[in-house]
């Protein structure tokens, strides 16, 4: 194994600063389901790359359940995005009216 | 040190991650999304994760960025070339970004998991398989049953006919 474990960590810390940002900034809905998904990705390169340099098969147990879960999530948030087009015609967060108190 | 692989899948991942959120088209964005999946897939070669890898593959870049594609296509054409973002919070986004890499990133250079190499032979993934249907058997049919439940709910969601324009419900 040429990659220490450090290189891997720091690819995933860079992935979830990306992600917070897009969080933090975009209003799009779309955009941050994206952001989701980097962030998403950044956790399960770490559980694999952890999982490969204890070495555990748990690692990678782990990662697919979570791919997995991801997968329904993704689903039910596209459906989301579907059903708040049509109420508003828009996807942006902030007029998304009836969300609000 | 890292290997020149490493570096290549690593720039294409953290580049595109950045395209998709930064470019000003929905759809080229989407399409880095599936860069950002792909270069996550190839790390997980790189780590001898074979079948996590291909699960990758098949899972995140066959049908979540095609199902997000065929998505942003439902949407009207101007919205998807407008940016639409705060921009108040835009540099307290990138502050709240930089403060979490460094921070972050000189934790994980300061502490002792710096040094951890490996020579031992990769995790047989056969183990993996046999893991799934013993020890981890409730959670993979609760695992089958929450996606069973959330796809038929995303679909009844999809498919609603009581919503109309403006919020208003008619029944």
């Amino acid at each position: 194994m040429v990659n220490e474990l450090v290189d891997f960590t720091l690819v995933s810390v860079a992935l979830l600063g990306i992600g917070i940002y897009g969080l933090a900034v975009k209003r799009n809905f779309i955009r941050m389901l994206f952001a989701i998904e980097i962030i998403i990705n950044a956790a399960n390169l770490n559980l694999v790359a952890f999982g490969r340099f204890i070495p555990e098969s748990g690692g990678q147990t782990l990662a697919l359940f979570s791919i997995a879960i991801a997968a329904a999530e993704v689903a039910v948030g596209l459906s989301l995005i579907i059903v708040a087009y049509r109420m508003y015609q828009n996807v942006d967060v902030a007029d998304f009216r009836s969300l609000r108190g | 040190m890292a290997d020149p692989v490493f570096v290549a899948l690593a720039v294409v991942t953290i580049g595109s991650a950045i395209a998709a959120l930064e470019l000003r088209s929905l759809v080229y964005g989407s399409i880095a999304l599936m860069g950002t999946l792909g270069g996550i897939a190839g790390l997980f070669l790189l780590l001898d994760a074979t079948f996590v890898a291909l699960f990758q593959l098949a899972v995140y870049v066959g049908s979540i960025a095609v199902l997000i594609l065929f998505t942003v296509m439902l949407v009207k054409r101007e919205l998807i070339f407008k940016k639409i973002e705060d921009n108040r919070r835009k540099f307290a986004g990138v502050g709240l970004m930089l403060v979490t890499m460094v921070a972050l990133g000189a934790i994980f250079i300061d502490s002792g998991i710096k040094d951890i190499t490996t020579d031992e032979p990769q995790v047989d993934f056969r183990e993996i398989g046999s893991d799934f249907v013993t020890y981890y058997w409730p959670a993979l049919i609760l695992m089958g049953l929450i996606l069973a439940g959330s796809v038929t709910g995303a679909l009844v969601l999809a498919r609603r006919e009581d919503i109309e324009e403006n919020g208003q419900r008619t029944s």
